[in-house]
């Protein structure tokens, strides 16, 4: 007798239902076509959410705002061609910024592969350097493990987005299906477990440092690690530095944050970095922004890197005690070493390079005046303290990005959201949508530029029609602000092709879209606007016209090194 | 990273017998900018399993981000680097040569000594096959050539791993 199970013979969309469900998807972003038009027509009938964009763009931006706030994997449903072709910028965001997506793409008919056939592309092929890893579906036999593979690796590792091609005829046809339990492959298995031979190194490193820091990236996020950090650096008294990407990993408030760390990073976090004696780097990849010139980089410290990719460790910098291993676990290790360690000592030798922080600190903290004109940073200062710091911040790219990240003091993670590794312009307008349907209890605000929000500004209508009441702040300089930053500093302020003198006008078009438009103009109009426009249950736009040629400082020179900064 | 010294590197790789995979392969070296010098593929006796012989240069830093990066492959199941295992080598070059009557002689000396073989006879020509490691081959080449080399394929190096005798 069989044990009660029966093998029943499923359509492919079923099938592909089914999947999700098990994987506990609840909500696709996505846009429907022709080849995909038998999966829409089984979805509709699932209590899965679809959030319909407005260009495929914005479903795979959306998804990974949804997996960035949620922890969860971002799901896509996009039709072949175009539609697939349309989700690369995406995709290729996600995978520089190890974000976990499955992105479903329609594919023409097995038959017509090609041929050229009518919106087929071969984007398996396109998609091979821009994701973690892909699928052409051949054999509807497959199918069910397949879907189920592409979560696991998805998720699991180092995340990143995972694409599944799905032929029309393929989709229709039928299979025996029966729940898959575990997912084994044979040449994929990452290390979450570090080597117990290099953990006591780490610690006897921690002893005999004198200057120590850490420095934490999207890893500690993405790996859930960010108690186990907290406790790590409060334990070994190190200040923490983090990337972009790291900002959350480390409450802000707490008396050990040296702040961002890089091309715009704090005084103190890259002084910090040129004189500690020990570097403790936790899920960072030590990219080339962060690191400027790399042999002026770290140059008197000994260097840790823990990193679940080992192709990470060693890249950009030699490195002196690697650890793969996942952030999480790692971290745990070292601190039930550290538990058994006296540290009483610890506190007082650290206290003269303490100290040295604190004046940096104060001798060179991040500023600005607030003027007639309205300052970008006192837009962001104010949202921060309007929104006492809990809200989620999607950001575009350039220099709304920056002062987002140095105003907005981040003291949990999951919370900032942006294009790091690709810096892609119009990544924070669906990618707010997508972190607002994850989180629809919190304030979710995208820091936009005048510039980066007109090349996603379509999403407006999914937030109208789905009533994701986003809220979008333009730091409107009317300027592609950090490339004319750049012009300003390299090329003899000669602002070719940067001014945004033919911008809509915002409030306007807010209108249009069916949500709400508001605008300030002078510095004492900042904060009340910000809090009418967080009472409204709408998605709003404000429109901040800001200080035309304000720049984004500290700032490193490309290629220059980490202490050569510009300061204002 | 400061670079040093190049060398060549030989690694063995069994990867999944599934379309794309090769695609993955030649697409991870040309993105990240890393030399092939051979790459040579073919089935194992598991028809599930290809393997494929790739021999690539780099100093120390980029031979060993070649290994992490194959290695992190999805469909790549196992990396052997030859610089960590004792192992045998071996190339097959086929030499198209001109053959005109007064180095015949010469010629089927050459093949006699270097033990390759004759393996087409024209008017003006022969086809010689030869099998050996680098050296040998490239020995053979620079002994043929001054008798007019026309054309030659290679299959680039095929290596195996060396057991505990
Ligand atoms: C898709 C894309 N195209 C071009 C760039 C190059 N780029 C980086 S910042 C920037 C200016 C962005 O202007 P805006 O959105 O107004 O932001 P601001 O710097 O003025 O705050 C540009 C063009 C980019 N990062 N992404
Ligand atoms: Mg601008």
């Amino acid at each position: 007798m069989i044990k009660g199970v029966f093998i029943i013979k499923l359509k492919g969309t079923k099938i592909l239902m089914k999947v999700l469900k098990e994987e506990g998807v609840d909500t696709i972003f996505g846009f429907p076509g022709g080849a995909v038009l038998d999966i829409y027509d089984e979805l509709v009938k699932t209590d899965i959410k679809h959030i319909l964009v407005r260009h495929e763009q914005g479903a795979a931006h959306a998804a990974d705002g949804y997996a960035r706030a949620s922890g969860k994997v971002g799901v896509c449903l996009v039709t072949s061609g175009p539609g697939a072709t349309n989700t690369v910028t995406g995709i290729a965001s996600a995978y520089m910024d190890s974000i976990p997506l499955v992105v479903f793409t329609g594919q023409v008919p097995t038959s017509l592969i090609g041929n050229d056939a009518f919106q087929e592309v071969d984007i398996v092929g396109i998609t091979r350097p821009c994701t973690k890893h892909n699928y052409l579906v051949s054999d509807i036999k497959d199918l069910a493990r397949i879907i189920k593979e592409a979560f696991y690796l998805a998720r699991s590792g180092r995340p990143g987005p995972v694409l599944v091609d799905l032929p029309k005829d393929l989709i229709q046809s039928s299979a025996e299906y029966k729940p898959i339990k575990d997912v084994q492959l044979k040449s994929y298995n990452p290390t979450y477990e570090p080597s117990a031979k290099q953990l006591p190194k780490v610690i006897k490193l921690i002893k005999k440092s004198e200057r120590p820091m850490i420095f934490a990236g999207g890893g500690v996020i993405l790996s859930g690690a960010s108690r186990e950090l907290k406790l790590f650096a409060n334990k070994i008294q190190a200040p923490v530095a983090a990337s972009l990407m790291g900002l959350g990993a480390f409450p802000a408030s707490d008396p050990l944050w040296l702040g961002m760390l890089g091309m715009h990073g704090t005084y103190r976090a890259n002084m910090s970095s040129a004189e500690c004696d020990l570097m403790i780097g936790i899920g960072v990849r030590f990219d080339d922004r962060v690191t400027g010139r790399t042999d002026a980089f770290a140059s008197k410290a000994k260097i840790v890197h823990i990193d679940i990719d080992p192709t990470s460790i060693s890249k950009n910098i030699r490195v002196s005690t690697p650890i793969v291993g996942d952030c999480k676990t790692t971290l745990k290790r070292l601190n039930k070493l550290l538990g058994s360690e006296d540290l009483k000592g610890l506190n007082k030798a650290r206290k003269p390079w303490l100290d040295q922080i604190i004046e940096w600190r104060s001798t060179k903290p991040l500023a600005y005046e607030q003027e007639k004109a309205i300052k970008p940073q006192f837009v962001v200062e104010t949202l921060y303290e309007v929104t006492k710091g809990e809200a989620i911040i999607t950001t575009e790219v350039g220099q709304n990005q920056m002062w987002a990240a140095q105003y907005y003091h981040f003291d949990k993670p999951n919370s900032f959201l942006t294009s790091g590794g690709l810096g892609c312009m119009g990544y924070g307008l669906p990618a707010a949508i997508g972190a607002q349907v994850a989180c629809p209890d919190r304030t979710v605000v995208d820091i936009a530029g005048d510039g980066s929000i007109q090349m996603n500004i379509q999403e407006m209508a999914t937030a109208v029609q789905f009533n994701i009441p986003v809220k979008i702040a333009i730091l409107n300089n009317g300027y592609l602000g950090m490339v004319r930053q750049w012009q300003e500093l390299f090329y003899d302020k000669c602002y070719a092709c940067t001014e945004m003198d033919h911008a809509p006008d915002f409030v306007k078009l807010a209108e249009a879209y069916g949500a709400v438009g508001l605008r300030a103009t002078k510095p004492e109009e900042v904060k009340p606007l910000i809090k009418k426009a967080l009472a409204i249950k709408k998605p709003v736009i404000m429109d901040f016209h800001v200080e035309r040629e304000e720049g984004v400082y500290p700032m490193v020179p490309a290629g220059a090194a980490i202490t050569d900064m510009l300061l204002v | 990273m400061k670079s040093e010294e190049i060398t060549k590197r030989i690694y063995s790789l069994q990867v999944d017998n599934k379309p794309g995979v090769l695609s993955r392969i030649a697409g991870l070296f040309s993105g990240r900018g890393f030399n092939i010098e051979s790459l040579c593929v073919a089935e194992t006796t598991d028809p599930l399993v290809s393997r494929i012989t790739l021999v690539t240069n780099g100093d120390r830093n980029i031979l060993e981000q070649i290994k992490k990066h194959l290695n992190k492959l999805v469909d790549v199941i196992k990396v052997t680097d030859f610089n960590v295992t004792p192992f045998v080598q071996r190339e097959m070059a086929l030499i198209k040569i001109r053959a005109k009557a007064e180095y015949r002689a010469e010629i089927l000396r050459m093949v006699d000594i270097f033990r390759s073989r004759i393996v087409d006879v024209g008017a003006e020509y022969y086809i010689i096959e030869v099998t050996g490691d680098e050296g040998k081959i490239a020995a053979f080449l620079e002994l043929l050539k001054p008798m007019g080399i026309k054309e030659i394929a290679r299959t680039g190096a095929i290596a195996l791993a060396r057991e505990k005798k």
